[in-house]
């Protein structure tokens, strides 16, 4: 009984983590999408443009997330002009500091996912909208957007996943989200195996709501695939 | 200009400079990646075998080794084989009258634990790779006479190896980015040893920065490799591969 104790009460406190998690995942996967919009826009204007943003991504892609986070959160109090800026108050904060650097490795990872998806959209699909008289503006909005996004789902899924482990690194800069609230509980009780497991289930379930309602999603913006109603025989009386 | 002599002394090989040590991080990552990659690739085999076996026990381990591995965080997984392995040494030592708290090895701990992860991905990529085999070689072989272990040998080994290759330039990136997390248990690699070098010096911007660029560096050159290797693999296929 003094187990169950120990596990229920385990329990409880790693869940005081869950929000932390969510919003880290919420805040920065948003963010990074914006940017990630951003640097298709950017990408898709110019050709120095294009080496900018293919640099970025190669940068943010080939080192470990680890060490852009203690790059933001260590590294930038070395240089003299960020201490005395506007933004020192939010990159002095560990919160933000993981927000940062969350939001510009997801954002690398998105724009490839938005790369992919634009690359599949048919060529007839654009030309047609531009004959209906669509400007490039409406066609970007009304066709090109609609099929990229939708293309792009699978892909965009697995990204948010991957923000939701990768989240846990927020605890070596000293947030308290499940799996720094899970290595406070080791340190103190040395009962690994509970505890991490605990924590190991607990993301297991968010990870698979996630995919199931991203599931949901794909089916809802795919109708051709879903099934037809049945059509009733009508009789000839 | 001042700052940029100032960063190379710092990190240069000179006597003031980190550069040695660096190098011997640098190495001790790609050494521990690639046992890493190696343990990945048994488990890997383990699981591909248990995916496609009839067994339904097997299938069903394999399923829960791939699901619970790729969605719960890496940091958590090398925790627990950290903690939980001393936890258990710690637990027969204490059967045996000795007392205390048992550290593991690093290397083995991070090698063991990143190899266990990736070993998920590994699964499908082989999974994958088997399943592209073209079923007619697989029939062709068999009439010709050929057993299972000739098979596998001639037919089907050679052939995953080259339809896996892509998929396991991407575990070997996602290995190496990884081998980052194991300075959490204290193995002197790239990431702990410009820990060290910020804790000694306090410039934690070039350090962190160079920190970034080995890896870039690393990642850069073995990725540069393995489409050498793919385009050797593909070789007399027909297709073309950018080389």
């Amino acid at each position: 009984m003094k187990q169950f104790d120990f596990l229920w009460d385990t329990f409880l406190q790693l869940l005081a983590g869950v929000p932390v998690t969510v919003s880290l995942v919420t805040v920065s996967v948003v963010l990074g999408g914006v940017l990630a919009l951003g640097l298709t826009g950017i990408r898709r204007t110019s050709r120095p443009g294009e080496w900018v943003v293919s640099a970025y991504v190669f940068a943010l892609r080939g080192s470990p997330l680890l060490v852009q986070i203690f790059l933001i959160y260590y590294g930038l109090g070395q240089i003299e002009w960020i201490r005395s800026s506007l933004l020192w108050p939010f990159l002095r904060e560990p919160w933000w500091c993981a927000i940062t650097a969350l939001a510009l490795n997801t954002a690398a990872y998105q724009a490839e996912v938005l790369r992919g998806g634009l690359n599949a959209v048919p060529k007839g699909a654009i030309e047609a909208a531009r004959v209906c008289g669509m400007g490039r503006l409406m066609t970007f909005r009304r066709i090109v957007l609609p099929i990229a996004v939708r293309q792009a789902l699978p892909a965009y899924t697995s990204e948010v996943v991957i923000m939701v482990k990768a989240t846990s690194l927020a605890s070596i800069i000293t947030l308290f989200e499940i799996t720094g609230i899970a290595h406070s509980i080791v340190s103190e009780t040395f009962r690994a195996f509970e505890v991490l497991s605990l924590a190991g289930l607990i993301y297991l379930v968010m990870n698979f709501a996630l995919t199931r309602a991203f599931r949901r999603l794909e089916i809802h913006l795919t109708p051709q695939s879903r099934s037809r109603p049945v059509e009733r025989p009508v009789s000839k009386a | 200009m001042e700052d940029l002599v100032a960063y190379f002394t710092l990190i240069g090989f000179g006597p003031a400079g980190w550069g040695v040590p660096l190098a011997r991080a640098a190495s001790m990552t790609v050494a521990v990646s690639l046992s890493a990659f190696g343990v990945g690739i048994v488990f890997g085999m383990v699981g591909c075998w248990a995916k496609l076996s009839r067994s339904v026990v097997a299938h069903g381990a394999a399923t829960v080794y791939t699901t619970v591995l790729r969605g719960v965080p890496d940091l958590l997984v090398i925790y627990l084989l950290y903690f939980g392995g001393s936890q258990a040494i710690g637990a027969i030592a204490r059967a045996f009258g000795h007392q205390g708290f048992f550290g593991l090895n690093g290397f083995v701990v991070g090698m063991m634990a990143v190899g266990i992860i990736s070993g998920a991905y590994q699964t499908e990529v082989l999974r994958g790779a088997y399943l592209a085999i073209p079923r007619g070689e697989l029939e062709a072989a068999r009439v010709a006479g050929m057993g299972r272990l000739l098979m596998l040998r001639r037919i089907i080994a050679p052939q995953i190896l080259r339809f896996a290759l892509p998929g396991m330039g991407n575990v070997w990136q996602l290995v190496l980015k990884e081998s980052a997390l194991i300075s959490v248990v204290g193995l002197i690699e790239i990431m702990n040893q410009t820990r060290l070098a910020v804790g000694r010096t306090g410039a934690a911007f070039s350090f962190y920065i160079t920190g970034a660029i080995l890896f870039l560096l690393i990642t850069t050159f073995s990725g540069a490799a393995f489409r050498r290797a793919e385009a050797w693999a593909m070789r007399g296929m027909g297709g073309r591969v950018r080389a």
